[in-house]
């Protein structure tokens, strides 16, 4: 499917990459003069992939961003002077000195919640946040990003196979940079499309090239549209490459000369610039316009940013709870009498679509199709009741073979209610 | 009036809570057909439907991650672990992700984890711990533990209408052995704040949970040979009521803490401290403890018995204390 983008919205995905460059190279400079506080995590070569993604969002949609997601940020309505500030550990940042770089968010007007370091533990928050816009009728997306290296994490699994179960509408992206730290994608996981993943939890998913912005603006509004008309979770796998170090003290070394080389040729600025003048939606008084514009942007943002103090130390004890500092307000886009009984009451009892049955002759057709490309050997083994290990498996071993028919008379599963209360005491050992 | 037990008093708050305000919403594992492994849940699905009762696959992380999601919907999720046990798997969602959400960002996280805790049911080592003192550890988290049927209901009340993350403990030894009548009306139970069960001249017992009542038992006892303790029910440990104990501390001049938790790094340490700064004029004797074992939660009945801490032991220390 093809979503047409306007001049404005293309010069728009420009203005945010380039802005995510030039913010960037300003605070590599602001690193080497000092005025950052803390380490630094380079967005280089991965803004086609923050900014096309985030694009592809409506003002309603929620985000979480990674640490090199500043693009997202951008597009989400931040200036830079949030994350100048954010790294210079300033007072006027969003956190006003508590954390630094991309850990920020605001849950009421910009829908954007704070990442923390431990990587894959926005992918459940995000379905939560996924599944309460629903409850709520809100008929919103919720967004996030993972690395490469964040699908080896406990918390990923958990959070997209929940995600999954509950159909939330959830686009993850899966930000393949190539490298986790120092650890090359492939000792990170044994696949070599990340992508493959999303089959397991039963999702869509689809791959693209992360250093094409229009790609990967209209593969995310893909999947945007597709979780909003309700049909659960997406991954999308961006392929792009991390271009610095894992952050700033780090040379990087471990990556291959030849390797950097191949993603500088398809630096996803450089090649966004050439698209548009090749299809002719600027010129070069256009393009230097843009840039005009985002130098003096960041330079008065630089400028606000130097002024802000640094927080007083008393700040450090404050806010560790909300003592009614802030409201908590849900925002209804449906009627609350649906949530409420007696509308909301329902039958407790589940209804299964199948009985789970190894069910052999469903298994020998399937495998006597399989072994016809396959010369044909495994076809035996079937007639035994086993599948072999490559076919799609209810998880059940060769030995708990099934004879094939369920009980007839327990084909609706009913779970009967058990309301032991008030049984006192059990009368057993117990204390003294 | 009939009295209900400290089980259904928690079951009557979510209920209530539920019908009161359709922000509120639970997850947990199994706790919508089946209604929750101790049927805690029980019934709330009927009434409340599918989209407010999650029952979620085994996956801890999401339960937490979820909720805190949903939290930030402006939503009240009341997250279940079925055993608290089990909190150890979600253990980085709640210390990093929620308790540092609000002094980080802003960002108040107005849900309640709760789950069957605690020993003397022969649960064995993963069905019986007490791991309060992880998250008493960890600030932006509110740590609740109530004794009593009435405390129960009314503070979990109160922990769903908080806008801040909220540990409810809840004492499996407790569920259906104790009872009493709770009022009709819709009470709540203040967060922070600890009771005097028990008014007592000569040492002040600072304990909660089930050793409360073990406390309370043994302090009857004690009166018989002329020893008066004063009994404090924590209810809250996170924030910790250290006027409700230094106050009774100036009282009775000495302190016993009674804890089903482990005895190194338990509250009683915490509490000692307390005592030591804000009384220490005030103590005549030393500030002692009686406490579990150092030692994972055994299984087999003498083994638990042995690790638990009882009635004699508290007397006897007690006793130790009145001499000074």
């Amino acid at each position: 499917m093809s979503y047409p983008l306007s001049r404005d919205q293309h010069l728009e995905l420009y203005y945010y990459m380039k802005l995510n460059r030039a913010l960037d190279e300003q605070l590599v400079r602001l690193f080497r003069q000092n005025v950052v506080v803390g380490g630094l995590y380079s967005n280089l070569g991965q803004e086609a992939t923050s900014v096309g993604t985030a694009y592809a969002l409506e003002k309603r949609d929620w985000i979480a961003p990674m640490i090199r997601n500043v693009g997202g940020l951008l597009v989400k309505g931040y200036k830079p002077r949030d994350i100048l500030m954010q790294y210079m550990a300033r007072y006027d940042s969003p956190t006003h000195g508590k954390d630094g770089t991309s850990h920020f968010g605001d849950i009421k007007v910009r829908h954007v919640v704070s990442p923390i370091s431990m990587l894959g533990d926005l992918v459940p928050v995000m379905a939560g946040v996924a599944i309460g816009g629903r409850y709520l009728g809100q008929n919103i997306v919720a967004m996030t990003w993972v690395g490469d290296g964040a699908t080896s994490t406990g918390a990923f699994h958990e959070g997209l196979n929940f995600a999954a179960t509950q159909r939330a509408p959830l686009v993850l992206v899966v930000e393949n940079n190539q490298w986790a730290y120092s650890t090359p994608v492939a000792k990170q996981v044994p696949i070599h499309d990340l992508a493959d993943r999303a089959k397991a939890y039963g999702i869509a998913s689809s791959i693209v090239d992360g250093n094409d912005v229009v790609a990967v603006y209209q593969t995310t509004k893909e999947a945007v549209d597709r979780c909003r008309a309700g049909k659960g979770p997406v991954l999308i796998e961006a392929k792009t490459m991390r271009m610095k170090g894992h952050a700033q003290h780090d040379p990087a070394e471990y990556v291959p000369k030849e390797m950097f080389a191949y993603w500088e040729a398809r630096d996803p600025i450089a090649r966004y610039e050439k698209y548009l003048t090749e299809n002719k939606i600027w010129d070069e008084k256009t393009k230097a316009a843009l840039d005009a514009r985002i130098d003096k942007e960041l330079k008065e943002d630089l400028e606000f940013a130097e002024k802000s103090p640094l927080p007083p130390p008393e700040l450090a004890e404050q806010g560790v709870y909300c003592d009614g500092c802030h409201t908590v307000e849900a925002e209804w886009k449906r009627s609350k009498r649906e949530v409420t009984p007696p509308q909301s009451s329902v039958k407790p009892e589940w209804q299964v679509s199948d009985f789970g049955g190894f069910d052999l002759p469903a298994a020998v057709t399937k495998q006597a199709a399989a072994a016809a490309g396959n010369g044909g050997k495994a076809a035996s083994s079937t007639a035994h009741g086993t599948k072999p290990m490559h076919a799609k498996s209810d998880g059940k071993t060769a030995a708990q073979k099934s004879n094939g028919r369920p009980d007839k008379s327990a084909e609706k599963m009913k779970v009967a209610q058990r309301v032991p209360f008030g049984r006192g005491p059990k009368g057993k050992a117990g204390r003294k | 009036m009939a009295q209900v037990t400290m089980l259904e008093a928690i079951r009557q708050a979510i209920f209530e809570e539920m019908e009161r305000d359709p922000t509120v919403v639970t997850i947990g594992e199994d706790i919508g057909v089946y209604g929750g492994a101790f049927k805690v849940t029980a019934g709330l699905l009927e009434r409340f439907g599918w989209e407010r009762v999650i029952d979620t696959p085994i996956s801890e992380t999401a339960i937490i991650g979820a909720a805190v999601g949903m939290s930030y919907q402006g939503l009240r999720p009341i997250a279940e672990l079925q055993f608290i046990d089990f909190i150890a798997c979600c253990f980085n969602q709640i210390t990093n992700f929620v308790a540092k959400s609000h002094y980080r960002w802003g960002a108040p996280v107005p849900m309640v984890m709760r789950g069957p805790s605690g020993g003397g049911v022969h649960g064995g080592p993963f069905h019986s711990a007490n791991p309060e003192m992880y998250f008493v550890h960890t600030p932006g988290l509110k740590v609740i533990y109530p004794s009593t049927a009435y405390d129960a209901k009314g503070l979990l009340k109160s922990a769903i209408r908080d806008n801040n993350p909220v540990l409810f403990f809840e004492h499996k030894f407790l569920y259906r052995r104790i009872k009493e009548e709770l009022p009709t009306d819709d009470y709540t139970v203040p967060i922070g704040k600890a009771i005097v069960r028990r008014e007592g001249r000569d040492l002040t017992i600072v304990t909660y949970a089930a050793m409360m009542h073990t406390s309370l038992e043994a302090a009857e006892e004690l009166a018989k040979e002329g020893i008066e303790a004063e009994v404090v029910d924590l209810r809250t440990l996170l924030p910790l009521d250290k006027d409700t104990i230094l106050q009774s501390v100036k009282k009775t001049n000495k302190l016993l803490i009674v804890h089903e938790d482990t005895r190194t790094g338990g509250i009683a340490g915490e509490i000692a401290a307390v005592a030591c700064e804000g009384a220490f004029e005030d103590l005549d004797g030393p500030i002692l403890r009686v406490t579990a074992k150092d030692s994972p939660v055994p299984f087999s009945p003498p083994l638990e018995e042995r690790f638990l801490p009882n009635k004699d032991d508290v007397i006897a220390t007690a006793r130790e204390l009145a001499r000074y």
